[in-house]
C-alpha cells in the first residue's frame, strides 16, 4: 500500500448529515470549563475546545451565562483566543447565550459564519424580528427557540405552532431559510410527573412536522436534559440519548448538542435496558419510568454494563462460550474452551464443525450485513486460528481425506509484487466464512499457482496485486491457466485492478469463468456463489455478459482521439522559470540510517490506514462516526498499543536516502548531472489526450528549465518487520500480522512526507520559512511536488532502478523483476521544486509516443510496450 | 429602499460580454515623479507627505484625473476610486485623518466626472466603484505575539472608519462600495455591516462589491480563510461582484477562482497583479502576458469581470480589453439551497 502519489486535496468542502455541536466549552454544561474560567484559565479553556474538535465536534458551542461572571468580557476573550488557533477556528462556532447582549459580543469577533444560539418570540415579534435583523446583518445562521411570549413550547402542537409562526415572520424579513435551525426543546422524561410523559415523542413528532411545513430548515436540540433524573448514572444516559437519537434523526433531526464520545451503537446497548428506554421515549407503557428506573440501578456505576457482561459469559455453556468468543474477538480463553468442547464431542472436527463455525456465520452475518467491521472480523479470525490449531493434532490423528469446507481457493499476490495486507485479509474472511484457504504469499510465479491448484483440486484460484506491472502478470496467469485446459473460476482483486481492465484483457485471456472483486467484502458473496449448485451458472453468465457488454461499449465508444505527440508537446506546461527554485543549500547525497520513528508517528496520515481496514470516514473524525466509530476508535487503539512497542522496543529502523542535483531540460527528457559526473537521461510521459478550454497537455519535464535547473530524488523505507511478523504467524495472530504491516506503510509514508519537509526548508532549502501543521502537509498544501515512477504522472515503474542508482543504491532496497521495492513498506520519488508543479495523470498515450519513447529510452519496441501497457488502452 | 439602477445596468452589459475594470494607480502616480511639495500642495500638515496618493484628490486632482481618463480610453468599464487608503486608520500615519472625508468626496466627484464623459463621448455604459481598502489594522488577529487575544482596533471603531468613507464615497457620487484587498475577513464584515447601514441611512441600496486577497500559497488570507469559507462568511451582503485582487498574479490566484466560479450566485470579478515584484519591487509582467491569462481564464468561462491590480498600467487593460473581447461571459449559476456555514474551513449542511 505504499504510495508517494496522492490524489489532489479534496476540493469539496465537509458535508454532513447529522451534525455534532461540542459543548464542552458551555459553562452551564461543563463544570470542568465553568471552573477553568471562573479562575481565568484561559489557556486551559482553550484546550478543551482544541479536544472538542479533536474528537470530532463538527461546531463548537460556546456559552458563558453564569451569574458570576462578565459575560460578555468572557465570550469576547475566549472567542480572540480560539481565533488564533487554526486547529479550533477551522470549525464553525455557535456563539450561544440567553442575552442578546452577549451574543452580539460575540459576533463580533467571529470572522467565519457562526451560529447564533438563540432568539425567541418570547419578548414579542419586534424584538425578534429586529434580533434577526442583526443576525443577517453579521452573516450568522440562527437557532430559534420554541418559545412565545407565554412560555415554552412543551406539548407537539404548541411547538409547531410556534415554529411556524417564527418560520414565516423570518422568511417575511429575507431570512434565508436554510439559515434557520429551530429547538423544539428537549426536556427531561422520566421524572415521574405525568405531563412530562410525552415530552420526548412529542418533539420527535414535532420535528417530523416543522420539517414538513418549513422548508430548508434545520432541527437542533440539546440532548443532555432528556435524560437529566438519571444524572450520575451515565450508562442509561447514553443509552436514552442514543435511543432517543435513533428515532430524532429519521424524524428530521439534524444537529444536536451531543457528547460525540458518549453515545452507544443502538444494535449495542442491551435490549432490556434499550426496551426500557424506547418505552419510556415513546410513552408506550404507562409502568415505564417505574421500569427504566428499577432497571437503571442495575447499570450505576461506570463499568456496569462490561463487568456484568463478562462475569456472565464465562459461566456459559462452552458452544455459547466459544461463540461469544468469536464474535467480541476475545482470546483469552480460547484454548481452554476449545479443549473442554473436545472433550466433550465425539470427534474433534466436530468442534470445527460445530459451535466454531456457528460462531463465524453469526460473524459473517454480522459482517455482511453492516454491523461489524474488517477489524473485528480479522480479531473474530485470530481466535478461530488459534482455535483450530489447537484441534489441528487431534483431527490429524484421524483424518478423513475426504473431509473438506465450503470451497478450497487458492491465493497469490502475482509474480513481481510484494504486496499482501488486501490478499491476507481477502483470505482471513474466507476463512471464517468456512473457506479453505491455500495462501502462496507474494511473488508467486504462475507454474506454482497452476500447480498448486490441480495438486490440491481447488474450486478457484485468487490473484492480487497492487502495482500496475501485476495486471500484466495477470494476464499471464490467465492465459497460461487456459493453455493448461483449465475452467475453475479466476478470481482478479487489489488496488489496481478494475472492472474495465479483467474485462478488457484478463477476461478474454481464459476460458473459464473471471470474476473482478472489488473489496474483501464481495469475496465472500462472489466466493460463496461460485461453489454454489444452484447459483454459480446464472452468476458466471450473468458477468461475462457485463464484461462482454464492457468490451462492446469500449469497442462502439471508439478510443477518444489523441492529439499527435507534437502537438501535444506544443501544448504543453509552459512554466515561469522566473519561479523556479534556487539552487539547494545542500547539494548531493543525504543518507539517514535511522530517522527518529517517534517524529515518523508524529506525521501519520491516519485515514489510508482506516481505509486499508475497509473502514470509511476521514480521520480524525471517523473516531466518532455513528456507524464505524466503535470499530475505528478500537483499531486506533490496537494501532497506538503496537506503535507504543514498536517505538519503545525499536521493532523498525526508518532508512532513506534523499539526493538533489542540476539539470537542465531537452524536449521532454530530465538529464540529470548526479553525483558521480555523468549525464543520466530521464525520460517523461506527456498527457496526449485532447485538453478542453486551454488546458495544457502536461509532462513533469515542464517544470525544469531547459537553461538549467534542480531535481530531486529519494527513497525511503522501514526496515526490521520480518522477526515480528514471522512471530505473529507462528501464534496464528493474522490480526497484528496486518496490522504491523500496515503501521509500517503508514511509517514509510510519513517518512517520505517528512524527508521531503526536511529537503524544502533545509536541504533544498526554496520553502526555509514553511510551517504547516501534519494536516495541511496530509492536504500537500506545500510548494513542490514528488511524483514516484510507477504512479499516474511517471508511469513507468522501470525508472526505479535508474533514481536507485542516482541514489548511489540507497541501503537496504531492492527491486523485484516488476520494479516492486523490497521492503514492502517504502517509498521513493522524485522531487520537483518549481511553485506551478502539480500532481496530473499521463493517461492513454499514443504509439506515437510509445515508439518515441522506446528510442529515448533506449530498449525496444516491445519492452517499452510491456512496461507502458496499462497507459496504452 | 429604492434600489441601484447603476446595479441593474451593470448586471445587463455583463450579461452581453465580460467587462474591464480599471488597472492600477499607485504604478501610474509613480511614473509623475511628484515630490513632497507636490503631494502637500497648500494643506497645512504636520507629517511628511509624500506617498500620500489618496491626498492627491486634493492637491493634484488633475493627475489622478488624467489616470483615470487613461483607463476609461483604455477600455475600462468600471473605474474606482483613488481612495484605497482614505480612511481615518491609514491617514492618521499621515497625520491627515480629518481630511478623510474631503479626499473621499473630491476622488468620487474627479471619476465620477470622468466616467460621465467617457460614457456621453461614446455611448457605453460606465460606472464607478468607490473604493476601501482593509486598513492597516485587523479584526481576527493580535499585533502582538505574546497577547494573542488583544486586537488593535475593534470592530465597533472599525465599521465606524468604514462608515466615514462610505457616506463620502456615497455623497460624492459613486455607484458602488468596492471592500477590496481583504486580508481579513472580519474587516470586511465590518465594512459591509458599515455600507450596509449607509444604505439604510440614505432610503437606497449601496451595491457591494467585495474582492478577496490570498497572502500564502495555500489559497488563504491572513485570517486564514479560503476563498470558500471566504464566500460562506460574506454571502449575506448578496454583493454585486465577488472575486479577488492583488497577490501573487494571475496564475497563483486561478485556484481560487476556479473554486469561486461554481458556487458564487453573483458577478465574479478578478484584478490581479501584474505578476510578482521583481527585486526592486517594481513589476514586469508584459501587459501580454497577463492579458494571456485572462484569455485563458475568459476560455474556461470564469469571470465576468477583469482588470488589474498592483503593477499594470493602461496598456495592460488594454490588451486584457482585447484578450476577452467576443467571448462569453462566465454563467452566473444559482444557489444551492443549504446550510453554508464556516469556521477557516467551510462547512455545508445538507438540507
Amino acid at each position: 500500500m505504499a504510495t508517494a502519489y496522492k490524489e489532489e486535496p479534496e476540493a469539496a468542502p465537509q458535508s454532513a448529515t447529522f451534525v455534532n455541536i461540542g459543548e464542552r466549552t458551555n459553562v452551564t454544561g461543563s463544570a470542568a470549563f465553568k471552573k477553568l474560567i471562573m479562575a481565568g484559565d484561559y489557556a486551559k479553556a482553550v484546550e478543551v475546545a482544541r479536544q472538542q474538535v479533536e474528537n470530532g465536534a463538527q461546531i463548537i458551542d460556546v456559552n458563558m451565562d453564569e451569574g458570576l461572571l462578565d459575560a460578555e468580557a468572557a465570550m469576547t476573550t475566549f472567542l480572540k483566543l480560539i481565533a488564533a488557533e487554526p486547529d479550533i477556528a477551522r470549525v464553525p462556532v455557535m456563539v450561544d447565550s440567553s442575552k442578546w447582549s452577549v451574543i452580539e459580543a460575540g459576533l463580533k469577533c467571529v470572522s467565519g459564519k457562526p451560529i447564533v444560539n438563540s432568539i425567541s418570540m418570547k419578548e414579542g415579534e419586534a424584538a425578534f424580528l429586529d434580533q434577526a435583523r442583526k443576525v443577517m446583518a453579521y452573516g450568522a445562521a440562527v437557532v430559534v427557540m420554541a418559545f412565545d411570549e407565554t412560555g415554552q413550547a412543551d406539548t407537539k402542537q404548541r411547538k409547531v405552532e410556534i415554529c411556524e409562526r417564527a418560520y414565516k415572520l423570518l422568511t417575511g424579513i429575507g431570512f434565508p431559510a436554510e439559515d434557520i435551525i429551530f429547538d423544539p426543546n428537549i426536556f427531561a422524561i422520566a421524572t415521574g410527573i405525568d405531563e412530562h410523559r410525552r415530552y420526548a415523542i412529542d418533539f420527535i413528532e414535532a420535528t417530523r412536522e416543522i420539517k414538513a411545513r418549513c422548508p430548508h430548515v434545520h432541527i437542533s436540540g440539546g440532548l443532555s436534559n432528556l435524560s437529566f433524573s438519571f444524572r450520575g448514572n451515565e450508562p442509561v444516559r447514553r443509552a436514552m440519548h442514543s435511543v432517543f437519537l435513533y428515532h430524532a434523526i429519521p424524524a428530521g433531526m439534524d444537529m444536536g448538542i451531543v457528547n460525540a464520545g458518549q453515545l452507544d451503537i443502538y444494535d449495542e446497548i442491551d435490549p432490556e435496558l434499550r426496551e426500557a428506554c424506547e418505552d419510556v421515549i415513546l410513552d408506550r407503557r404507562d409502568d415505564a419510568t417505574d421500569r427504566l428506573i428499577a432497571l437503571a440501578e442495575r447499570y450505576r456505576g461506570p463499568d456496569a454494563v462490561a463487568e456484568k457482561q463478562a462475569q456472565e459469559w464465562r459461566g456459559w455453556p462452552v458452544a455459547k462460550r466459544l461463540e461469544h468468543a468469536l464474535v467480541k474477538g476475545i482470546d483469552a480463553h480460547v484454548i481452554e474452551d476449545t479443549e473442554e468442547a473436545r472433550l466433550q464431542f465425539p470427534r474433534p472436527i466436530e468442534v470445527i464443525e460445530g459451535p466454531l463455525m456457528d460462531g463465524m456465520n453469526v460473524v459473517g452475518d454480522l459482517f455482511g450485513s453492516g454491523k461489524m467491521f474488517l477489524p473485528q472480523v480479522v480479531k473474530s479470525a485470530r481466535v478461530m486460528k488459534k482455535a483450530v490449531a489447537h484441534l489441528l493434532p487431534f483431527i490429524e490423528a484421524e483424518k478423513d481425506p475426504n473431509a473438506r469446507g465450503k470451497g478450497r481457493i487458492v491465493m497469490a499476490t502475482v509474480k513481481g509484487d510484494v504486496h499482501d495486507i488486501g490478499k491476507n485479509i481477502v483470505g482471513v474472511v474466507l476463512q471464517c466464512n468456512g473457506f479453505e484457504v491455500i495462501d502462496l504469499g507474494v511473488m508467486v510465479p504462475w507454474t506454482r499457482i497452476l500447480e498448486t491448484a490441480n495438486e490440491n483440486d481447488a474450486d478457484m484460484i485468487g490473484l492480487s496485486g497492487l502495482i500496475t506491472p501485476s495486471l500484466d502478470e495477470m494476464v499471464t496467469v490467465a492465459e497460461e491457466m487456459k493453455r493448461a485446459g483449465m475452467t475453475m473460476p479466476l478470481l482478479i482483486g487489489g488496488a489496481t485492478t478494475s472492472k474495465v481492465h479483467t474485462a478488457l484483457r484478463i477476461d478474454p485471456a481464459y476460458d473459464g469463468p473471471v470474476i473482478h472483486v472489488l473489496d474483501a467484502s464481495r469475496a465472500v458473496g462472489v466466493a460463496s456463489t461460485l461453489v454454489s449448485d444452484t447459483l454459480a451458472e446464472e452468476f458466471v453468465d450473468k458477468t461475462g455478459a457485463d464484461y462482454a457488454a464492457v468490451r462492446a461499449a469500449r469497442e462502439n465508444k471508439g478510443q477518444n482521439e489523441l492529439l499527435p505527440i507534437a502537438d501535444a508537446r506544443a501544448n504543453g506546461f509552459k512554466a515561469d522559470f522566473a519561479l523556479k527554485p534556487p539552487a539547494p543549500v545542500q547539494p548531493g547525497l543525504h543518507s539517514f540510517d535511522d530517522w527518529p520513528l517517534e517524529d515518523l508517528r508524529d506525521h501519520f496520515d491516519w485515514t489510508p490506514f482506516f481505509r486499508a481496514w475497509e473502514l470509511a470516514g476521514t480521520y480524525p473524525s471517523i473516531l466518532d462516526d455513528a456507524v464505524v466509530g466503535e470499530s475505528a476508535r478500537n483499531l486506533f487503539a490496537d494501532a497506538n498499543a503496537m506503535l507504543d512497542r514498536i517505538i519503545a522496543e525499536k521493532w523498525l529502523t526508518a532508512r532513506g536516502t534523499a539526493g538533489l542535483w542540476p539539470c537542465r531540460r531537452e524536449v521532454d527528457d530530465i538529464l540529470v548531472r548526479p553525483c558521480d559526473g555523468a549525464e543520466v537521461r530521464l525520460p517523461m510521459l506527456r498527457q496526449q489526450t485532447i485538453k478542453s478550454r486551454g488546458r495544457p497537455n502536461m509532462c513533469l519535464a515542464d517544470f525544469i528549465d531547459p537553461a538549467g535547473d534542480w531535481i530531486g530524488g529519494f527513497a525511503v523505507a522501514i526496515h526490521g518487520a520480518e522477526p515480528h511478523l514471522a512471530r505473529f504467524k507462528e501464534t496464528h495472530d493474522d490480526y497484528s500480522d496486518i496490522l504491523l504491516k500496515a503501521l509500517s506503510d503508514r511509517f514509510a509514508e510519513a517518512f517520505a512526507e517528512r524527508l521531503h519537509k526536511h529537503v524544502r526548508t533545509d536541504l533544498w532549502g526554496y520553502a526555509a520559512g514553511e510551517q504547516l501543521t501534519n494536516e495541511a502537509l496530509i492536504r500537500e498544501q506545500y510548494r513542490g511536488i514528488r511524483p514516484a515512477p510507477g504512479y499516474p504522472a511517471s508511469p513507468d515503474h522501470s525508472l526505479k532502478p535508474i533514481l536507485f542508482d542516482m541514489l548511489g543504491s540507497p541501503s537496504g532496497i531492492t527491486l523485484t523483476e516488476s520494479f516492486a521495492m523490497l521492503p514492502t513498506a517504502a517509498v521513493s520519488g522524485f522531487y520537483f521544486g518549481h511553485p506551478e508543479s502539480e500532481y496530473f495523470g499521463v493517461a492513454r498515450i499514443d504509439r506515437d509516443q510509445l515508439e518515441e519513447y522506446a528510442g529515448r529510452r533506449g530498449v525496444d519496441l516491445a519492452q517499452a510496450e510491456r512496461w507502458l501497457r496499462p497507459n496504452l488502452t | 429602499m429604492i434600489t441601484s439602477e447603476a446595479a441593474r445596468r451593470l448586471r445587463a452589459e455583463a450579461a452581453k460580454r465580460i467587462l474591464l475594470t480599471d488597472g492600477a494607480f499607485g504604478t501610474m502616480i509613480q511614473s509623475y515623479r511628484l515630490t513632497e511639495a507636490d503631494y502637500r500642495g497648500s494643506l497645512d500638515l504636520g507629517h511628511d507627505q509624500k506617498g500620500n496618493n489618496d491626498l492627491l484628490a486634493l492637491t493634484q486632482p488633475q493627475v489622478v484625473a488624467k489616470i483615470t481618463e487613461a483607463y476609461l480610453d483604455a477600455g475600462s468599464d468600471i473605474v474606482s476610486t483613488n481612495t484605497f487608503n482614505a480612511n481615518a486608520v491609514s491617514q492618521a500615519d499621515y497625520g491627515a485623518e480629518h481630511l478623510v472625508r474631503d479626499i473621499n468626496l473630491a476622488s468620487a466627484r474627479i471619476a465620477r466626472e470622468a466616467a460621465s464623459a467617457a460614457e456621453a463621448a461614446d455611448g457605453r455604459p460606465r460606472f464607478v466603484a468607490g473604493a476601501i481598502g482593509p486598513t492597516n489594522k485587523t479584526l481576527s488577529l493580535s499585533p502582538d505575539v505574546n497577547d494573542p487575544g488583544y486586537r488593535a482596533i475593534s470592530f465597533d471603531e472599525l465599521k465606524a472608519v468604514y462608515r466615514e468613507q462610505a457616506d463620502a464615497l456615497l455623497d460624492g457620487g459613486v455607484d458602488f462600495i468596492l471592500i477590496e484587498t481583504i486580508f481579513d475577513t472580519l474587516n470586511a464584515k465590518a465594512g459591509i455591516m458599515a455600507a450596509i447601514e449607509a444604505g439604510e441611512a440614505r432610503g437606497r441600496e449601496v451595491p457591494l462589491m467585495i474582492s478577496f486577497t490570498i497572502t500564502d500559497m495555500s489559497g488563504r488570507n491572513l485570517s486564514g480563510h479560503s476563498i470558500e469559507s471566504f464566500w460562506a462568511s460574506v454571502r449575506h451582503a448578496r454583493p454585486l461582484t465577488i472575486g479577488l485582487n492583488c497577490s501573487f498574479g494571475a496564475p497563483q490566484l486561478r485556484p481560487s477562482v476556479a473554486s469561486l466560479s461554481p458556487i458564487a450566485d453573483t458577478l465574479l470579478m478578478v484584478y490581479p497583479n501584474a505578476g510578482l515584484p521583481n527585486d526592486l519591487g517594481a513589476y514586469d509582467e508584459s501587459p501580454d502576458t497577463t492579458a494571456g491569462f485572462m484569455r485563458g481564464w475568459a476560455d474556461e468561462g470564469l469571470i465576468n469581470i477583469v482588470g488589474g491590480c498592483c503593477g499594470t498600467t493602461p496598456d495592460h487593460i488594454r490588451a486584457m480589453a482585447d484578450a476577452v473581447a467576443g467571448k462569453v461571459p462566465r454563467a452566473i449559476p444559482s444557489a444551492r439551497r443549504q446550510t453554508f456555514l464556516a469556521g477557516l474551513d467551510p462547512m455545508r449542511i445538507a438540507a
